[in-house]
């Protein structure tokens, strides 16, 4: 086993004229949460659906656990589980059905993928609901069942398309949680995902796709440090107090602040945003300056976009959806 | 596992996957039924009193093509359930496990021809109830039973191709109707050919449907069978032989 999980080398694929992926390249070490981050249209589900052995690339090698995904697709798909941008469930079937078809079909033995299936209504929350059809199920139940479903044969590697997508808050933060647990056991999940929020909090690594192209790869905080990182923002509720408000925070910044007169407000630029707030903080207390808000402001998707291509992410969409 | 076993087993998965399915979406079984029923009623009542049909009562003439047609209109619900595969990203899942790929076709084919046959069977009572009264033996019932079974394998085949061939749902419903009212009616399914005009005759007589008509016909009403049987089965054998590897090309293409 080497410790790569999953490698893409020069790989390109094109839909009639759409270049959906330009020669990239990419490398999942094993265990951890890899996070493919990109707006609509950038070829987050190509790249996932070329590395699982539904799409064939036009260039370039992709290999998982060292497996060519074009030589030996069937070796390739007794290592992973996946999870499409849609859950892909069979909702004349109850959930319990879902998972013993999938387990069966992935070579499982009658009474294994029964077991299997058992165990993963209840680690999931479904068990409940196990015995209905899935044509009932609220959306976060679908997506629970559709990544039970993926992990009916316990694989090592997990491919995740947008799996929050849809989702309400709390659905979506029990979601996050069920994908830590799974790195817990030793899985590899490469996600995709639109928000920077979200790869941030999951993922060790991310890669960042625009229109076709790899354009960063890193950890978040080297990501969010090339974007110009964080910055602390101050609103104060007197007018007269945004001058002092000011000297603080320069004190503090990395660069020098700006400032909202309208808005009765200061943000700057900081290298080290956590001790900064704290400084900030302390400071504004001792001069006694009412405040209405005082934030550690981190960088958004959009804002990681502007500094890496110099425009936003929602110039991307040019297609309408299908 | 060797794979000529798995193959059989994922199939078998996939026809106990879509027979479940069944008594969940009565919709699709009654309207299965309500088509041919609504004919039966049709043509029994309404244009049979005018169709001559010599020697046979019309309902005796009518039921073998009505049985027929109901086979063969299976062709479109086939192709549509695997639209609706193709378009919820189901195919997508079974294609990313390590299972059979000739499963997915072959479980929906033979699962459909398991639908067939109970729609079959029902019509037979509606036919026993409207008058039909076959003379033909028990094996000659029997045979002219796995034939329609037969004819409902090849037409599901042709049904599953178009699904691969079109992008929608909608079109492969509406696809499925073009190809099956010409040749279920320009055929000896509902009047006897030589009513027609010649030019339509000339395809009428010698169409693949129209040869399975008159060959369960006339095993039903113990009519001399002669070659009939023989040629219904080639064709129906070769129609599949033909759509089998079309739509496991089609099947590669649309999901490589
Ligand atoms: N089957 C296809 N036929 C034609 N074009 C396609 C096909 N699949 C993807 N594309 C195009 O390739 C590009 C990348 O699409 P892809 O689905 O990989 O993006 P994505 O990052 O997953 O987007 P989203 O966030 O909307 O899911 C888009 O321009 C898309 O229109
Ligand atoms: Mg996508």
């Amino acid at each position: 086993m080497t410790d790569i999980a999953v490698r893409a080398e020069g790989v390109s694929k094109s839909f009639g004229k759409t270049l959906a992926l330009r020669n990239i390249d990419l490398e999942v070490p094993r265990g951890i949460v890899f996070g493919l981050l990109g707006p609509n249209g950038s070829g987050k589900s190509t790249t996932v659906r070329i590395l699982a052995t539904l799409l064939q690339p036009d260039t370039g090698i992709a290999t998982v656990d060292g497996i060519d995904v074009v030589k030996h697709p069937d070796k390739v798909r007794q290592r992973i589980g996946l999870a499409g941008q849609y859950a892909a469930v069979d909702e004349y079937l109850t959930g319990r059905e879902n998972l013993v078809m999938f387990g069966r079909l992935s070579g499982m033995s009658k009474s294994d993928a029964r077991a299997r299936a058992d165990e993963l209504l209840h680690q999931f929350d479904l068990a409940d609901a196990a015995d209905r059809v899935s044509k009932g199920y609220s959306g976060g139940m679908r997506r629970r069942l559709d990544l039970a479903s993926s992990l009916m044969a316990r694989p090592p590697i997990l491919f995740l398309d947008e799996p929050t997508t849809g989702l309400d808050p709390r659905s979506r933060l029990a979601l996050w949680q069920t994908i830590q647990g799974l790195v817990t056991d030793g899985i590899t999940v490469l996600l995709t995902t639109q928000y920077l929020e979200e790869a941030d909090r999951l993922a060790q690594r991310i890669a960042v796709l625009d229109k076709g192209d790899v354009i960063a790869v890193g950890s978040p905080g080297e990501l969010k440090a090339r974007v110009g990182g964080e910055s602390v923002e101050v609103a104060v509720v007197r007018p007269a107090d945004l001058d002092t408000a000011t000297r603080i925070l320069a004190a503090s910044a990395s660069e020098a602040p700006r400032v909202d007169v309208e808005r009765n407000r200061v943000i700057a630029a900081v290298a080290d945003g956590a001790a900064a707030m704290a400084r900030v903080s302390g400071a504004i207390a001792e001069a006694g300056i009412a405040t209405e808000d005082l934030a550690l402001r981190r960088p958004t998707l959009d804002e990681v976009f502007l500094s890496l291509t110099g425009h936003t992410a929602e110039d991307e969409d040019e297609e309408p959806a299908a | 596992m060797s794979s000529p076993i798995r193959s059989l087993r994922d199939s078998g998965v996939i026809i106990w996957r879509q027979l479940i399915q069944l008594p969940r979406i009565p919709e699709v079984l009654i309207f299965a039924l309500i088509q041919p029923v609504m004919f039966v009623l049709l043509f029994r009542y309404v244009f049979g009193g005018a169709i001559q049909t010599p020697g046979e009562s019309y309902v005796n003439y009518l039921m073998p093509g009505i049985f027929a047609q109901t086979v063969a209109f299976g062709a479109v619900a086939s192709g549509i359930g695997l639209a609706e595969d193709l378009r919820r990203g189901i195919i997508d899942r079974f294609r990313s496990l390590p299972m059979s790929r000739s499963a997915v076709l072959v479980g929906r084919t033979v699962s459909d021809l398991v639908r067939n046959a109970a729609v079959v069977a029902v019509m037979m009572g509606v036919g026993l109830l409207v008058g039909f009264r076959p003379s033909g033996s028990v094996g000659a019932i029997i045979l002219a039973f796995a034939l329609l079974f037969l004819t409902s394998f090849a037409f599901s085949w042709i049904g599953v191709v178009i699904a691969l061939s079109l992008k929608t749902v909608e079109a492969v419903q509406s696809a499925g109707f073009i190809w099956l009212f010409p040749l279920t009616f320009a055929s000896s399914a509902f009047v006897p050919t030589d009513s027609m005009p010649s030019w339509l005759q000339g395809f009428a007589v010698n169409q693949p449907f129209t040869v399975v008509v008159n060959a369960v016909r006339a095993l039903f009403l113990a009519q001399p069978v002669g070659t009939l049987v023989w040629q219904a089965l080639a064709w129906m054998i070769g129609i599949t032989a033909v759509m089998i590897p079309l739509a496991t090309r089609q099947y590669r293409r649309r999901t490589g």
